[in-house]
Protein backbone atom coordinates (compact mmCIF):
# COMPACT_ATOMS: atom_id res chain seq x y z
CA UNK A 1 0.00 0.00 0.00
CA UNK A 2 1.25 3.45 -0.99
CA UNK A 3 0.15 6.49 1.08
CA UNK A 4 -1.21 8.98 -0.65
CA UNK A 5 -2.70 11.07 2.11
CA UNK A 6 -1.68 11.36 6.12
CA UNK A 7 -2.28 13.57 9.14
CA UNK A 8 0.60 15.59 9.57
CA UNK A 9 3.13 15.46 12.69
CA UNK A 10 1.79 18.81 14.06
CA UNK A 11 -1.56 17.97 14.86
CA UNK A 12 -1.68 16.60 18.07
CA UNK A 13 -3.48 13.45 19.41
CA UNK A 14 -5.71 16.10 21.42
CA UNK A 15 -9.53 16.31 19.88
CA UNK A 16 -10.50 19.14 19.07
CA UNK A 17 -13.65 20.99 20.95
CA UNK A 18 -15.02 22.28 17.35
CA UNK A 19 -18.91 21.49 16.29
CA UNK A 20 -19.43 18.60 14.38
CA UNK A 21 -18.59 19.27 10.74
CA UNK A 22 -16.86 22.99 11.67
CA UNK A 23 -13.66 23.74 9.17
CA UNK A 24 -11.52 25.07 11.87
CA UNK A 25 -10.36 21.68 11.78
CA UNK A 26 -9.45 21.81 8.14
CA UNK A 27 -7.39 25.14 8.37
CA UNK A 28 -5.61 23.53 10.85
CA UNK A 29 -4.75 20.39 9.10
CA UNK A 30 -3.83 22.86 5.95
CA UNK A 31 -1.33 24.92 8.17
CA UNK A 32 0.34 21.73 9.86
CA UNK A 33 0.92 20.19 6.61
CA UNK A 34 2.58 23.23 5.35
CA UNK A 35 4.77 23.78 8.31
CA UNK A 36 5.96 20.15 8.22
CA UNK A 37 6.68 20.11 4.26
CA UNK A 38 8.28 23.35 4.28
CA UNK A 39 10.03 22.49 8.07
CA UNK A 40 8.85 25.22 9.54
CA UNK A 41 7.15 23.54 12.54
CA UNK A 42 10.23 23.86 15.04
CA UNK A 43 10.15 27.76 14.11
CA UNK A 44 6.99 28.57 14.07
CA UNK A 45 5.17 30.81 16.94
CA UNK A 46 1.56 30.59 16.12
CA UNK A 47 -1.05 33.35 17.81
CA UNK A 48 -4.17 32.32 18.64
CA UNK A 49 -7.24 34.35 18.95
CA UNK A 50 -10.24 34.62 21.10
CA UNK A 51 -13.16 33.18 19.60
CA UNK A 52 -14.05 29.08 18.98
CA UNK A 53 -10.07 28.68 18.19
CA UNK A 54 -8.97 29.46 21.44
CA UNK A 55 -7.81 26.50 22.04
CA UNK A 56 -5.38 25.96 18.67
CA UNK A 57 -2.57 25.55 20.56
CA UNK A 58 -3.83 22.26 21.95
CA UNK A 59 -4.43 21.06 18.44
CA UNK A 60 -1.25 22.05 16.69
CA UNK A 61 1.61 21.24 18.40
CA UNK A 62 3.90 24.70 18.05
CA UNK A 63 5.34 27.28 20.04
CA UNK A 64 2.05 29.74 20.67
CA UNK A 65 0.72 32.22 22.22
CA UNK A 66 -2.65 33.15 23.14
CA UNK A 67 -3.62 37.08 21.93
CA UNK A 68 -6.20 39.46 24.16
CA UNK A 69 -9.42 39.75 21.14
CA UNK A 70 -8.57 41.40 18.36
CA UNK A 71 -4.68 41.78 19.18
CA UNK A 72 -3.37 39.14 17.29
CA UNK A 73 -1.09 41.03 14.77
CA UNK A 74 -0.31 43.40 17.50
CA UNK A 75 1.28 40.70 19.08
CA UNK A 76 2.79 38.86 16.20
CA UNK A 77 4.37 41.94 14.88
CA UNK A 78 6.48 42.24 18.48
CA UNK A 79 7.27 38.56 18.42
CA UNK A 80 8.71 39.02 14.52
CA UNK A 81 10.58 42.05 15.28
CA UNK A 82 11.92 40.08 18.66
CA UNK A 83 12.79 36.86 16.92
CA UNK A 84 13.21 37.48 13.73
CA UNK A 85 14.41 34.13 13.10
CA UNK A 86 10.96 32.88 13.93
CA UNK A 87 7.92 31.98 11.67
CA UNK A 88 4.92 33.84 13.14
CA UNK A 89 1.74 32.97 12.16
CA UNK A 90 -1.98 34.67 12.86
CA UNK A 91 -5.00 32.64 13.11
CA UNK A 92 -7.88 34.59 13.63
CA UNK A 93 -12.30 34.86 12.97
CA UNK A 94 -13.99 37.58 11.62
CA UNK A 95 -15.52 38.63 14.61
CA UNK A 96 -11.65 38.83 15.92
CA UNK A 97 -9.57 40.40 12.95
CA UNK A 98 -12.14 42.16 11.25
CA UNK A 99 -14.66 43.54 14.25
CA UNK A 100 -12.38 44.52 17.15
CA UNK A 101 -9.02 43.96 15.35
CA UNK A 102 -9.50 45.60 12.53
CA UNK A 103 -7.00 48.40 13.40
CA UNK A 104 -3.95 46.29 14.61
CA UNK A 105 -4.69 44.32 11.26
CA UNK A 106 -4.89 47.57 8.64
CA UNK A 107 -2.17 48.68 10.78
CA UNK A 108 0.19 45.55 10.57
CA UNK A 109 -0.50 45.40 6.86
CA UNK A 110 0.22 49.01 6.10
CA UNK A 111 4.07 48.73 8.27
CA UNK A 112 4.17 45.39 5.90
CA UNK A 113 5.10 43.08 9.11
CA UNK A 114 6.88 39.94 8.03
CA UNK A 115 4.07 38.03 9.46
CA UNK A 116 1.30 35.41 8.03
CA UNK A 117 -2.71 35.76 8.48
CA UNK A 118 -4.65 33.32 8.60
CA UNK A 119 -8.43 35.00 8.81
CA UNK A 120 -11.09 32.27 8.80
CA UNK A 121 -14.58 34.12 8.05
CA UNK A 122 -17.84 32.01 9.11
CA UNK A 123 -19.82 35.15 8.79
CA UNK A 124 -20.79 35.46 12.43
CA UNK A 125 -19.38 35.44 16.18
CA UNK A 126 -19.00 31.62 16.59
CA UNK A 127 -18.42 31.35 20.14
CA UNK A 128 -20.37 33.55 21.68
CA UNK A 129 -23.68 31.80 20.24
CA UNK A 130 -23.64 33.55 16.36
CA UNK A 131 -24.15 37.54 16.91
CA UNK A 132 -23.70 39.70 13.74
CA UNK A 133 -20.48 39.74 12.69
CA UNK A 134 -18.81 42.29 10.07
CA UNK A 135 -18.75 39.84 7.27
CA UNK A 136 -22.52 38.93 7.89
CA UNK A 137 -24.13 38.80 4.59
CA UNK A 138 -27.22 41.08 3.89
CA UNK A 139 -30.26 39.57 4.99
CA UNK A 140 -28.40 36.89 7.07
CA UNK A 141 -30.60 36.16 10.41
CA UNK A 142 -28.14 36.09 13.48
CA UNK A 143 -28.76 37.11 17.42
CA UNK A 144 -28.41 40.60 17.04
CA UNK A 145 -30.00 40.50 13.39
CA UNK A 146 -33.35 38.81 14.20
CA UNK A 147 -34.99 40.06 10.94
CA UNK A 148 -32.05 40.17 8.76
CA UNK A 149 -29.01 42.42 8.46
CA UNK A 150 -30.30 45.52 6.98
CA UNK A 151 -28.14 47.78 5.13
CA UNK A 152 -29.31 50.84 6.26
CA UNK A 153 -28.62 49.79 10.08
CA UNK A 154 -26.32 47.66 10.22
CA UNK A 155 -23.58 48.64 7.24
CA UNK A 156 -22.43 46.52 4.30
CA UNK A 157 -20.00 42.94 4.65
CA UNK A 158 -16.74 44.06 5.18
CA UNK A 159 -14.31 42.40 2.48
CA UNK A 160 -10.88 42.48 4.21
CA UNK A 161 -8.54 41.42 1.26
CA UNK A 162 -10.40 43.45 -1.15
CA UNK A 163 -9.29 46.54 1.06
CA UNK A 164 -5.40 45.63 1.97
CA UNK A 165 -4.42 44.81 -1.38
CA UNK A 166 -4.91 48.72 -2.20
CA UNK A 167 -2.09 49.11 0.24
CA UNK A 168 1.94 48.68 -0.71
CA UNK A 169 2.70 46.79 2.90
CA UNK A 170 1.19 43.25 2.13
CA UNK A 171 2.95 41.30 -0.61
CA UNK A 172 0.39 38.82 -0.61
CA UNK A 173 -3.41 38.71 -0.68
CA UNK A 174 -5.57 35.94 -1.02
CA UNK A 175 -9.17 34.04 -0.11
CA UNK A 176 -9.95 30.63 -0.44
CA UNK A 177 -12.58 28.69 0.74
CA UNK A 178 -13.44 25.17 2.69
CA UNK A 179 -16.54 24.12 1.10
CA UNK A 180 -15.12 21.37 -1.09
CA UNK A 181 -12.29 18.73 -1.50
CA UNK A 182 -11.13 21.25 -4.67
CA UNK A 183 -11.20 24.76 -3.31
CA UNK A 184 -9.14 22.84 0.52
CA UNK A 185 -6.12 21.62 -2.36
CA UNK A 186 -6.89 25.57 -3.72
CA UNK A 187 -6.67 26.96 -0.26
CA UNK A 188 -3.28 25.14 0.73
CA UNK A 189 -2.03 26.39 -2.39
CA UNK A 190 -2.62 29.67 -1.36
CA UNK A 191 -1.12 29.74 2.04
CA UNK A 192 2.22 28.14 0.57
CA UNK A 193 2.47 31.05 -1.01
CA UNK A 194 1.36 33.21 2.05
CA UNK A 195 3.99 31.00 3.89
CA UNK A 196 6.65 32.32 0.74
CA UNK A 197 6.05 35.88 1.46
CA UNK A 198 7.32 35.30 4.86
CA UNK A 199 9.97 32.45 4.85
CA UNK A 200 11.68 34.82 2.03
CA UNK A 201 11.47 38.02 3.92
CA UNK A 202 9.42 39.89 2.06
CA UNK A 203 6.56 40.96 3.80
CA UNK A 204 2.30 40.40 4.80
CA UNK A 205 0.55 37.99 3.96
CA UNK A 206 -3.14 37.33 4.41
CA UNK A 207 -5.24 34.46 3.18
CA UNK A 208 -8.73 34.89 4.10
CA UNK A 209 -10.69 31.32 4.25
CA UNK A 210 -14.42 31.34 3.67
CA UNK A 211 -15.40 28.82 7.01
CA UNK A 212 -19.05 27.58 7.79
CA UNK A 213 -21.33 27.52 11.22
CA UNK A 214 -23.38 24.63 11.12
CA UNK A 215 -24.33 25.19 15.00
CA UNK A 216 -25.07 29.10 14.80
CA UNK A 217 -26.21 28.82 11.18
CA UNK A 218 -28.68 25.95 12.17
CA UNK A 219 -28.02 23.80 9.37
CA UNK A 220 -26.21 20.38 8.90
CA UNK A 221 -22.44 20.29 8.01
CA UNK A 222 -23.29 19.21 4.62
CA UNK A 223 -26.20 22.13 4.63
CA UNK A 224 -24.06 24.94 5.23
CA UNK A 225 -20.87 24.02 2.91
CA UNK A 226 -23.75 24.24 0.36
CA UNK A 227 -24.66 27.88 1.67
CA UNK A 228 -20.63 29.02 1.08
CA UNK A 229 -21.32 27.52 -2.06
CA UNK A 230 -24.65 29.39 -3.15
CA UNK A 231 -24.92 32.59 -0.81
CA UNK A 232 -21.41 33.42 0.20
CA UNK A 233 -19.11 32.79 -2.39
CA UNK A 234 -20.86 34.86 -4.50
CA UNK A 235 -20.34 38.07 -2.32
CA UNK A 236 -17.14 36.84 -1.37
CA UNK A 237 -15.59 35.53 -4.34
CA UNK A 238 -12.69 33.17 -4.21
CA UNK A 239 -9.21 34.61 -5.82
CA UNK A 240 -5.58 36.15 -5.27
CA UNK A 241 -6.31 39.77 -5.12
CA UNK A 242 -2.21 40.46 -4.63
CA UNK A 243 0.28 38.86 -5.82
CA UNK A 244 3.98 40.59 -5.69
CA UNK A 245 6.81 38.85 -7.22
CA UNK A 246 9.01 36.06 -5.36
CA UNK A 247 5.81 34.36 -3.42
CA UNK A 248 4.76 32.29 -5.85
CA UNK B 1 -6.89 -6.30 0.85
CA UNK B 2 -5.60 -3.91 3.79
CA UNK B 3 -7.62 -0.73 4.46
CA UNK B 4 -7.34 2.31 1.90
CA UNK B 5 -8.79 4.76 4.11
CA UNK B 6 -7.59 4.35 7.66
CA UNK B 7 -9.94 6.18 9.91
CA UNK B 8 -9.60 6.82 14.07
CA UNK B 9 -13.20 6.15 15.57
CA UNK B 10 -12.52 8.06 18.37
CA UNK B 11 -12.03 11.46 16.81
CA UNK B 12 -15.11 10.72 14.51
CA UNK B 13 -18.13 13.36 15.34
CA UNK B 14 -19.92 12.22 13.04
CA UNK B 15 -20.42 15.16 10.64
CA UNK B 16 -21.04 13.22 7.49
CA UNK B 17 -18.58 15.76 4.99
CA UNK B 18 -16.63 12.47 3.74
CA UNK B 19 -20.11 10.67 3.21
CA UNK B 20 -21.71 13.10 1.35
CA UNK B 21 -18.57 13.87 -0.63
CA UNK B 22 -17.61 10.60 -1.25
CA UNK B 23 -17.56 10.01 -5.37
CA UNK B 24 -18.35 6.57 -4.86
CA UNK B 25 -20.13 5.82 -2.07
CA UNK B 26 -18.20 3.46 0.15
CA UNK B 27 -18.15 5.53 3.66
CA UNK B 28 -21.11 5.05 5.86
CA UNK B 29 -22.68 6.01 9.34
CA UNK B 30 -22.01 2.81 11.53
CA UNK B 31 -24.11 1.39 14.15
CA UNK B 32 -21.24 1.79 16.81
CA UNK B 33 -21.31 4.33 19.33
CA UNK B 34 -17.68 6.13 20.20
CA UNK B 35 -16.55 7.78 23.77
CA UNK B 36 -17.84 10.63 23.05
CA UNK B 37 -21.50 9.66 22.34
CA UNK B 38 -21.49 9.72 18.37
CA UNK B 39 -21.83 6.75 15.92
CA UNK B 40 -18.43 7.33 13.84
CA UNK B 41 -17.93 6.62 9.80
CA UNK B 42 -16.98 3.39 8.15
CA UNK B 43 -15.62 2.14 4.59
CA UNK B 44 -18.31 -0.08 4.15
CA UNK B 45 -16.54 -1.01 0.77
CA UNK B 46 -13.24 -0.78 0.68
CA UNK B 47 -13.19 -2.75 -3.45
CA UNK B 48 -15.31 0.28 -4.42
CA UNK B 49 -12.68 2.77 -2.92
CA UNK B 50 -10.90 4.97 -5.51
CA UNK B 51 -8.30 6.38 -2.66
CA UNK B 52 -9.09 9.70 -4.02
CA UNK B 53 -8.96 11.43 -0.78
CA UNK B 54 -11.81 13.31 -0.78
CA UNK B 55 -12.95 12.02 2.78
CA UNK B 56 -9.48 12.80 4.04
CA UNK B 57 -9.52 16.66 2.15
CA UNK B 58 -12.81 17.50 3.97
CA UNK B 59 -13.23 15.97 7.55
CA UNK B 60 -12.60 18.53 10.01
CA UNK B 61 -11.51 16.37 12.96
CA UNK B 62 -8.50 14.30 11.81
CA UNK B 63 -10.41 11.47 11.76
CA UNK B 64 -9.46 10.38 8.66
CA UNK B 65 -5.78 9.50 9.48
CA UNK B 66 -4.74 8.12 6.28
CA UNK B 67 -5.59 7.44 2.68
CA UNK B 68 -3.61 4.28 0.89
CA UNK B 69 -3.81 2.52 -2.92
CA UNK B 70 -2.82 -0.44 -3.80
CA UNK B 71 0.73 -0.88 -5.64
CA UNK B 72 0.80 -3.34 -8.54
CA UNK B 73 3.57 -6.29 -7.14
CA UNK B 74 5.46 -7.37 -10.44
CA UNK B 75 5.90 -11.24 -10.56
C1 LIG C 1 -12.27 42.20 24.68
C2 LIG C 1 -13.30 41.16 24.46
N1 LIG C 1 -14.50 41.48 23.92
C3 LIG C 1 -15.42 40.53 23.69
C4 LIG C 1 -15.18 39.22 23.99
C5 LIG C 1 -16.25 38.17 23.74
N2 LIG C 1 -15.99 37.32 22.60
C6 LIG C 1 -15.46 36.10 22.75
S1 LIG C 1 -15.34 35.27 21.29
C7 LIG C 1 -16.00 36.57 20.43
C8 LIG C 1 -16.23 36.52 18.94
C9 LIG C 1 -15.38 35.59 18.15
O1 LIG C 1 -15.85 35.49 16.85
P1 LIG C 1 -14.89 35.16 15.63
O2 LIG C 1 -13.64 35.93 15.74
O3 LIG C 1 -15.69 35.33 14.38
O4 LIG C 1 -14.47 33.64 15.82
P2 LIG C 1 -15.33 32.29 15.80
O5 LIG C 1 -15.74 32.04 17.22
O6 LIG C 1 -16.50 32.52 14.88
O7 LIG C 1 -14.39 31.25 15.29
C10 LIG C 1 -16.31 37.62 21.31
C11 LIG C 1 -16.96 38.87 20.87
C12 LIG C 1 -13.91 38.90 24.55
N3 LIG C 1 -13.58 37.62 24.85
N4 LIG C 1 -12.99 39.87 24.77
Amino acid sequence: MKTLYKMPEAITERPTTYCPGCPHGVAHRIIAELLGEMELTKKAVIVWPVGCSVFGYYFIGTDAVEAAHGRACAMATGIKRAHPESFVITYQGDGDLASIGIAETIHAAARGERITVIYVNNGNYGMTGGQMAPTTLLGQVTTTSPYGRDARANGFPMKVPEMLATMDGPVYIARAALDSPKHIIQAKKFIRKAFNAQARDLGFALVELISSCPTNWKMTPVEALERIKNEVLPIFPIGEMKVNEGVA
Amino acid sequence: MDKKVIINEERCKSCELCVDVCPKDVLRISERLNPKGYHPVELFDNEGCISCGFCFLICPDAAIVEVRRPVKVKK
